[in-house]
């Protein structure tokens, strides 16, 4: 079918010159795609050019001082505080997926009012949840701007992203796993733990890895929630700890205005990781779609 | 036994999947409790239509229009940049784009999605400042340059949602404006764009809605002034930046006026969020 819609150059230049208008659309399209991926490698490789002479050794000592301006500490503040985000919602996004599509019966009243609340969520500004977490999980709480009250933010944060992404990798496991198992005399239970969740597995794992992105690149929702201390947290109760992820720290030297440099060095840092992570995902539905 | 432990699960299960409920509930009651009193204190007249900001003059004046009205700019330019390129971009993704480079370009599409927002905001400071001062003069910190930045910010999301607006309207409509002797760009835009018009409003109220929301990006660039917006080479203030910068040190009646602004920002996105939602009954 392709190919009988397929005009040959001539052919088009031809059209083009009975027909200015289409000509004057084509030039629009082609335009406003080069602009848009112009500008995203221009600003790739702006921060790149500009930053990579910055990265040097003592932006990664273990301690931050203002005369290295260490960025280690954000680095493993933000691994940290992405480790309990996920902890905190990876289970609740995959169950509450599971339960969506698994167990709750179609026209259910409740399931459309999950549905709303989590399409809701997912159209919350990040700032209205850095607001809300300061509000409940600092002020109410009492956990004082911590890793916990961070995290806990965060995690409502991705939590309708992990829920739908693992609802469409579950809808897209077929019928016949589930048939096959309950066949073998498995039990529900059984069957969605061994049957289904593995073979949707690849596609939970993209939605989580997108997660990680958002928690990665996440600031507004950070700096009245976690603060913006720069130490690795420490001690027994090192939950409680107030501590600056990767993003606040860029925030953080590019408002002060004084480290200009340490910001392009960072700001590299953050696209390396955000690159990975956004070639991982794909890499991974990839594998999805060919099984 | 094992019955008892499939209904347990089950429970479990129920259970995760009404956190979202319990989340958006105590979202809406923390910030409604927090913030509505502040604005009955203030005069909901004065607080909404007030147009000067000043927590520490005393007394103090508590007004956000200039902030309300600095969004509602700013979110503006963003649409009249992003949209049409945005739009366009789709375009090409579903109709012209040969499958080997979209191979490239959708991943590269995303990437545009998941660049952090400090990053763009960064990314603003050093270049579209510098190029507004040099251009247009003033400090460069202005509606324009912010317009400018979240109208590239919103690009993915128009493109994406776009596309699949596009991609989901059946072949036969393209192909039957072809079989009339309509060419490519006219069977796309006049017959194909049409047809996928709910989606693709989708597409820019859901761009608009992450325009408004943007906090980090905007600061950097918009000048942060907490007054009337008196042109697009001046500086303006969003009500996401007035929250974030002056959350810091804000006490009593100030740190409660700010939650309210922030009230005031959640009443916008649930009203574009039910209008997605209609958008989105229209498309289904």
């Amino acid at each position: 079918m392709e190919s009988i819609n397929k005009l040959s150059y001539i052919q088009k230049l031809r059209t083009y010159k009975r027909d200015p208008r289409s000509l004057v659309l084509f030039l629009l399209v082609i335009v406003s795609t080069i602009l848009t991926i112009g500008l995203l490698l221009f600003l790739i490789g702006y921060i790149m050019i500009k930053g990579i002479p910055h990265i040097k050794p003592e932006l990664f000592q273990w301690e931050y001082n203002t005369l290295n301006v260490s960025l280690m500490p954000a680095l493993i503040n933000t691994v940290i505080m992405t480790l309990i985000s996920l902890l905190i919602a990876a289970p609740i996004g995959v169950f509450s997926a599971i339960y969506l599509v698994e167990y709750a019966k179609k026209g259910n009243k409740l399931v459309s009012i999950i549905r709303i609340t989590a399409e809701t969520l997912s159209g919350i500004p990040s700032i209205v949840y850095g607001l809300f977490g300061l509000l409940f999980f600092v002020t109410a709480l009492g956990w004082g701007m911590s890793l916990l009250a961070g995290a806990f933010t965060l995690s409502i944060m991705i939590l309708p992203l992990i829920m739908r992404t693992t609802e469409e990798a579950l809808k897209a496991v077929p019928n016949s796993y589930r048939e096959g198992s309950y066949g073998l005399g498995a039990g529900k239970l059984r069957t969605v733990f061994k049957i289904v969740l593995p073979s949707a597995m690849p596609g939970i794992l993209a939605g989580v890895i997108l997660g990680i992105g958002r928690i990665v690149g996440e600031s507004a929702a950070l700096i009245y929630t976690a603060g913006t201390v720069a130490e690795i947290p420490k001690g027994s109760d090192f939950l409680f700890d107030s501590t600056r992820t990767l993003s606040v720290h860029m925030y953080a030297l590019a408002s002060e205005g004084l480290y200009v440099n340490q910001s392009y060095a960072t700001a590299v840092i953050l696209l390396i990781i955000v690159v990975l992570i956004n070639y991982l995902s794909g890499f991974i539905s990839k594998k999805l779609s060919k099984v | 036994m094992k019955k008892y432990k499939e209904s347990i699960m089950k429970a479990i299960f129920f259970a995760a999947a009404c956190t979202s409920i319990l989340a958006v509930t105590l979202i809406c009651l923390f910030l409604f409790i927090n913030g509505v009193p502040a604005i009955a204190k203030i005069g909901i007249f004065d607080f909404l239509m007030g147009t000067t900001w000043k927590p520490n003059n005393t007394p103090p004046s508590f007004g956000i229009l200039p902030m309300i009205l600095g969004s509602i700019y700013v979110t503006a330019g963003a649409a009249v940049v992003g949209v049409p390129v945005g739009v366009l971009t789709a375009v090409f993704m579903a109709k012209y784009c040969p499958k080997k480079l979209y191979r490239i370009l959708k991943p590269a599409i995303n990437l545009l999605a998941g660049i952090p927002s400090i990053v763009y905001g960064f990314f603003g400071l050093v270049v579209i400042v510098p190029f507004i001062r040099d251009t247009f003069g003033g400090t460069g910190n202005s509606m324009l340059t912010a317009s400018i930045l979240l109208g590239i910010m919103i690009l993915p999301t128009i493109v994406g949602i776009s596309e699949s607006a596009i991609r989901a309207i059946p072949q036969s409509y393209y192909e039957g404006a072809l079989a009339l002797g309509a060419s490519h760009e006219r069977s796309t835009f006049f017959v194909v764009l049409p047809a996928a018009k709910s989606g693709i409003m989708a597409a820019i109220v859901l761009g608009i809605g992450r325009a408004i929301g943007e906090t980090m990006a905007v600061i950097m660039v918009a000048g942060n002034q907490a007054r009337m917006p008196a042109g697009l080479l001046k500086g303006v203030r969003t009500l996401t930046a007035n929250i974030i910068i002056e959350m810091g040190y804000a006490a009593e009646l100030h740190r409660e006026a700010l939650i309210a602004t922030g009230v005031v920002l959640f009443v916008f996105i649930l009203i574009i969020n039910l209008l997605l939602s209609l958008l989105k009954r229209r498309t289904g």
